[in-house]
């Protein structure tokens, strides 16, 4: 079938609500009666909670309530795990600690909820919040990831013996045998930093408990509503079915919001049930640095073989990964890590071993990236180290790594985030890595422009990183798409949305098929009323996961509406169209029948549905891929540099992304700008800068730097398309990959730039003060 | 304006052409007071220390933080929220390009950025894009990266002309 | 992220004003534009227990021009200044910086006396006005005085300003003929608060030696560093490269009094003020030459 509407730049159906303030995110919701939370939260990051005297705030006017984990009683316990420890593999170390909803004993980071108030408005609660009387006795604070693995070190858990939290090791080949080949063996110590998220709209979480009708409602900024809807009916002795989340409108998610639970979610809606009040809590912006998961901190032991000519034939990558206080996302950071440290190269043989740590900083789940970026920055950093030291051109000696169009699937032999093998589908890499350096004119910038421009005094540099990103993971995601009597459809989704224009992009799958308007098809996510089976927004899967089972749901109502309209048009299927919601008999404009008129008829009032068939024009399909397609692309950026001051200017971007079929070009570069600004921020403006107290020293937004309008270049995008076959779209994921090569190619670029002197960045992110230390010494 | 009792006020102030009369603390916040006395809640709010720009709307035709003022402040002024700009079936031009340039993903921050817009094309009709990017610089979104937002700017310029 | 409960006052008139804060002492604050203060109260970092609101007293927002320079009313917005054809003319290095103060929206509320009058070591109004040898008219129920803006800054958000007092405008005199000016800066991004910023503000006599200039820094001490050393050692004599490098290093060495934060080390800062100095030494310097009325 010819496509109509996959591949075209169609403005975005949820826009208007958006762009008049007419759509509903959390804080948007006002119910009557509705009363406010605030959290005390623990200045230290590790003391031991001797008193809380709670008294004062009780009696504050206009509060209602104030908890405490002892309040709690029997219903105060730790967790659940969000992401189940891995299976049993040879040596796998897992010690699963989870967050609390209250601190009852001992604060773990800075940050971490030791009391609520429940008052009549937030500013009362924030009152009180202030009136409540902790005495702490601090604690060491073990804020070093290598540090905290020394036999002396003090412990987060006391449980356990050590600060170790995981540990688990993956083997490709035979390193040793490599390293005997080698012409050369490169070693470096790489670090890297932590970030924040940072979406615009902070958490939030409402609860309407109705006692009479037994029936609890939530709305929650959730990347995840129909896990955190079983979740809560475990935990609240609910029936699933008494339990609705609703993750209306949501302000950005980019991983954390993905956390089950925030203690948060878990407090507020035990809260309204025992209090029969709605109540609202609402995060605030400092809260959002201490309470809402971060990512990135990792310590890197490195090593690439190789021989003369610049072939790779070995790498060795072991590591250290900061989980901060808890670990309830399991090992998804790290194990990503180590799914893309090989990045898009034919390397045969690998090792490589990571430690999870814990340490008194806040807790650690997938940012944009999700352990990604790490392992494409220690790989292109290895290859711009290996090219200097062999005296390779960097492009060339990636050309004659890179896999080959001919060696897919490509099989590592090791496991993926979702346990499943890492499997690289499909793809055509060279051709994206030429395409990018045709697109931002790598031989002429390198021969004509950088040599004119040095003579004038400018300091320019280029920087070219190729890149795999593993995208699409199951378990499933499933949809129910319906023809209604309006001849509009209706599809239900059980993953969340958080910007990504999926009322959109699935509207064009489905409009697809079925012979509508895009305008005409509506989508509803996020609400586990409307669909109860599915997982989550995570891992760059919505188009591929949900997409794939809205496609096939399609499908199928597509077959219902020939089978049917065939009966009543008295023409065999195969001479009639669908189109502009009617079918037609070919040839026949005049013999038609509207999809509205159909789908009434398949749910008629009076006579039967046939036996062996289902009443009207729809169906519920899932999709559930054994490994997840793997998406390549390629950045390039020219960057100008004031070697005085070392500030950066980014002049040109280029982006090449084949994330197989593009349903939506338009979407699909706006992900790509997004991703690229995050991860410019996590090259040169994003850190979180913790003190040797635990402390965050900023906090804010005046401290913590977004990339701004003024920062950012204009990015050139351009496609390639090698479709999955892992799916009937042949789609591959795309959201995260924006962020992933930034760091990489910054790096590189600044190395260029600076080529007369003597220096190596060997660490992410990074900032004018740290270039001058680095070139300085 | 005047003071009652317990450090009251009572304030009126014009939103959308719509008078309001209210009674209020004075620590009110100007972007809480329209979003929950009014339930003008297009108006966001994401950093309440002035640096994010989602709360911006425009005070006598000046865009401004509206978590940066008591709403006590806004006594007697005039204030335009992203829902006096137009509507779903009449949307205003610059709402128009946003939604043809893809210059919003979330639209968290994107009320902000309207208003900005909106009164920054009343003062430059025919901006540069460096000028336009100047201009957005008190708005921060985490999901566009801005291009498409400079792309609507210079597209919404255009419809005006 | 919401502000404690404060007792509130809206004067319309000056001598209200003044008796609020003659009644309140130290009890209370002033809100001006409020685009510092009221970040701070929603952090809950600030409590004032009384707001005295400036915002209702139109006779303290104005710009006027006459022989002694421009004057700027405290209460002028920023955005105001940033527009006026009279700041431009008479009051070019300020005019010429008031779009990288913040950002469009924080300029429609922030006032010129405010940001002064908070003493921000990191913000440009205070190094220019410094530089630029302004005064303020401090005014009470007790009088008014005008003070030297080289004599207002005594440190970390802290000025001669008594706490019944308020500053009702800044004067700022003419540059004489043959005058240059410029102010550079390194921020982490264009709007944020600088690193660093160095002031130059020069006057050649007729044969074009150095008759007067200042050197005045932002961001590396508790108040607007002013490099008067580094300054008089460009006087009397040619502004050759090698005056303006010995200048910048005396100042960046000597002169300056930088702390380490997370933008940035002391060492950094210095080389930056060093840079800087330069750099705007170097533009004065230029647009001194061209200036010959």
């Amino acid at each position: 079938m010819e496509k109509k509407l996959i591949g075209k730049r169609i403005p975005r159906n949820e826009d208007p609500r958006l762009l008049t303030g007419q759509a509903q995110f959390v804080d948007d919701v006002n119910l009557p009666g509705m009363l406010h939370a605030a959290f005390l939260r623990s200045e230290y990051a590790h003391a031991r909670l001797v008193s809380l005297d709670v008294s004062k705030a009780r009696q504050h006017p206009g509060v209602v309530a104030v908890y405490t984990a002892e309040d709690m009683g029997k219903d105060w316990f730790p967790g659940p795990p969000l992401v189940s420890p891995p299976p049993t593999v040879e040596d796998v170390v897992f010690h699963s600690r989870r967050q609390v909803p209250l601190v009852k004993d001992k604060i773990r980071h800075a940050g971490e909820a030791v009391a609520v108030v429940i008052a009549e408005n937030r500013y009362i609660a924030e009152d009180a919040a202030e009136l409540i009387e902790v005495e702490y006795e601090s604690l060491p604070v073990i804020m070093n990831i290598e540090k905290a693995l020394e036999a002396d070190s003090p412990l987060v858990h006391d449980d356990l013996d050590s600060n170790l939290a995981a540990q688990l090791s993956q083997k490709k080949g035979d390193y040793e045998a490599a390293l005997k080949e080698a012409d050369v063996v490169i070693r470096r110590r790489i670090v890297i930093e932590r970030g924040a998220a940072a979406a615009m709209e902070n958490r939030g979480v409402i609860a309407q408990w109705d006692a009479k009708g037994e029936a609890l409602t939530v709305w929650d900024t959730t990347q995840a509503p129909i896990p955190i809807r079983n979740g809560l009916a475990a935990r609240l002795g609910l029936s699933e079915s008494q339990v609705r989340v609703i993750a209306p409108y949501i302000g950005g998610g980019f991983g954390p919001k993905i956390m089950m639970f925030y203690p948060e979610e878990m407090l507020i809606p035990w809260l309204a049930m025992k209090l029969n009040r709605p109540i609202k809590w609402i995060e605030d912006r400092r809260e959002n640095f201490y309470a809402t998961t971060q990512e990135r901190g990792q310590v890197h032991d490195v090593e690439i073989a190789l021989t003369r000519d610049g072939k790779v034939l070995g790498l060795k990558d072991n590591f250290l990964h900061d989980t901060g206080a808890y670990d309830p996302y399991g090992l998804t950071i790290p194990i990503n890590t180590q799914c893309h440290v090989m990045g898009g190269y034919d390397i045969k043989n690998f090792t490589s071993e990571f430690k999870v740590v814990f340490t008194n900083k806040i807790i650690v789940t997938p940012v944009r990236g999700a352990g990604r970026p790490q392992g494409i920055f220690i790989i292109e950093r290895m290859m711009d180290f290996a090219a200097k030291e062999l005296g390779i051109d960097p492009v060339e000696i990636r050309k004659r790594n890179l896999i080959q169009p001919n060696a897919f699937p490509y099989e590592h032999g090791i496991i993926d985030q979702a346990f499943a093998p890492l499997i690289l589908d499909s793809g055509n890499y060279p051709a994206v890595l030429q395409k990018t350096l045709d697109a931002i004119g790598y031989e002429k910038f390198i021969k004509e422009e950088q040599p004119r421009l040095r003579k004038e005094g400018k300091y320019v540099g280029i920087g070219v990183v190729p890149f795999i990103e593993t995208t699409g993971i199951g378990p499933y995601e499933g949809a129910r798409v319906t023809v209604e009597a309006s001849g509009k459809v209706n599809v239900a989704t059980g993953i969340g949305t958080q910007g990504q224009g999926h009322f959109t992009s699935f509207a064009q799958i489905v409009a697809e098929q079925i012979g509508v308007k895009v305008t005409d098809v509506r989508i509803v996510t996020g609400d586990t009323s409307e669909f109860h089976w599915g997982t989550g927004t995570f891992a760059s899967r919505g188009a591929v996961v949900a997409g794939s089972a809205i496609h096939a749901a399609s499908s199928m109502v597509r077959k219902k509406i020939f089978t049917l309209a065939s009966k009543i048009l008295e023409t065999p299927e195969e001479e009639l169209e669908l189109e502009d919601g009617a079918v037609r008999v070919a040839d026949m404009p005049q013999r038609f029948i509207s999809l509205g008129e159909l789908a009434l008829l398949a749910n008629p009032l009076r006579g039967a549905v046939e036996p062996g068939t289902e009443p009207g024009l729809e169906s519920t399909a899932y999709y559930g891929p054994r490994y997840g397609p793997t998406a390549f692309g390629a950045h390039a950026m020219i960057l100008e540099l004031d070697p005085d001051t070392m500030m950066v200017k980014v002049r040109r971007y280029v982006v090449t992304e084949d994330c197989g079929t593009v349903l939506n070009p338009l979407i699909l570069e706006g992900q790509v700008h997004g991703g690229v600004s995050m991860g410019l921020g996590n090259s040169y403006y994003e850190q979180l800068h913790y003190d040797e107290n635990g402390q965050l020293l900023n906090a804010s937004f005046a401290d913590y730097l977004l990339v701004g309008a003024t920062e950012m270049p204009n990015i050139e995008v351009h496609h390639v398309e090698t479709l999955s076959p892992l799916n009937e779209l042949g789609v591959k994921g795309a959201g995260e990959a924006g962020a992933i090569p930034v760091p990489a190619v910054f790096a590189q670029a600044v190395e260029n730039a600076l080529s007369d002197r003597e220096f190596e960045i060997n660490e992410m992110p990074l900032s004018p003060n740290r270039l001058f230390e680095l070139v300085k010494s | 304006m005047e003071s009652t009792a317990q450090n009251l006020f009572e304030l009126a102030v014009t939103v959308n052409g719509t008078r309001y009369e209210r009674t209020v603390e004075p620590r009110m916040l100007l972007s809480d007071f329209l979003r929950h006395e009014l339930d003008l809640t297009g108006t966001h709010v994401g950093c309440e220390h002035g640096v994010c720009g989602a709360c911006s709307v425009l005070m006598d035709g000046r865009p401004v933080r509206s978590c940066l003022m008591f709403a006590v402040q806004a006594n007697g002024h005039e204030i335009t929220t992203v829902e006096g700009l137009g509507t779903i079936d009449n949307l205003h031009p610059v709402q128009k390009s946003f939604q043809e340039a893809h210059g919003l993903q979330c639209g968290f921050c994107t009320p902000g950025i309207l208003t900005t817009v909106v009164a920054f094309l009343e003062e430059n009709p025919d901006p540069s894009e460096e000028e336009i990017r100047e201009a957005i610089s008190g708005n921060l979104c985490r999901c566009t990266g801005y291009q498409h937002i400079v792309d609507a700017v210079q597209l919404a310029a255009e419809k005006m002309k | 992220m919401k502000p404690a409960p404060f007792e509130y006052h809206a004067p319309t008139t000056v001598e209200q004003a003044l008796s609020l804060l003659a009644e309140h002492g130290y009890d209370a604050k002033i809100l001006a534009g409020g685009q510092s203060l009221i970040p701070m109260m929603n952090f809950r970092l600030a409590q004032p227990a009384v707001l005295v609101d400036m915002n209702n007293i139109p006779d303290l927002a104005f710009i006027k021009a006459g022989d002694d320079g421009l004057r700027i009313g405290a209460m002028t917005r920023h955005y105001q200044v940033e527009t006026s054809d009279l700041a431009a003319e008479h009051a070019p290095l300020i005019h010429a910086t008031m779009p990288k103060i913040a950002y469009p929206q924080v300029r429609s509320r922030g006032t010129f006396g405010g940001s002064i009058s908070h003493a921000d070591p990191a913000a440009e109004l205070p190094t220019l006005t410094f530089a630029l040898d302004a005064k303020f008219r401090l005014v009470s129920l007790r009088g008014e005085r005008w003070i030297p803006a080289r004599e207002f800054f005594f440190g970390l958000f802290t000025t001669a300003l008594e706490p019944d007092e308020i500053l009702a405008e800044a004067s700022i005199p003419p540059l004489p003929p043959h005058s240059g000016w410029s102010l550079q800066e390194v921020a982490r991004r264009p709007h944020d608060f600088a690193l660093v910023g160095a002031a130059a503000v020069l006057t050649l006599d007729a044969n074009g030696r150095c008759e007067d200039a200042r050197l005045v820094f932002l961001s590396v001490g508790d108040r607007p560093m002013f490099a008067e050393r580094a300054s008089d050692l460009l006087k009397g004599q040619e502004v050759t490269p090698e005056a303006i490098r010995a200048a910048a290093e005396l100042a960046s060495t000597e002169e300056i009094d930088p702390s380490s934060d997370i933008h940035a080390s002391v060492d950094f800062r210095r080389h930056l003020a060093n840079v800087l100095c330069r750099r705007a030494i170097e533009q004065a310097l230029e647009r001194a030459k061209e200036n010959k009325e």
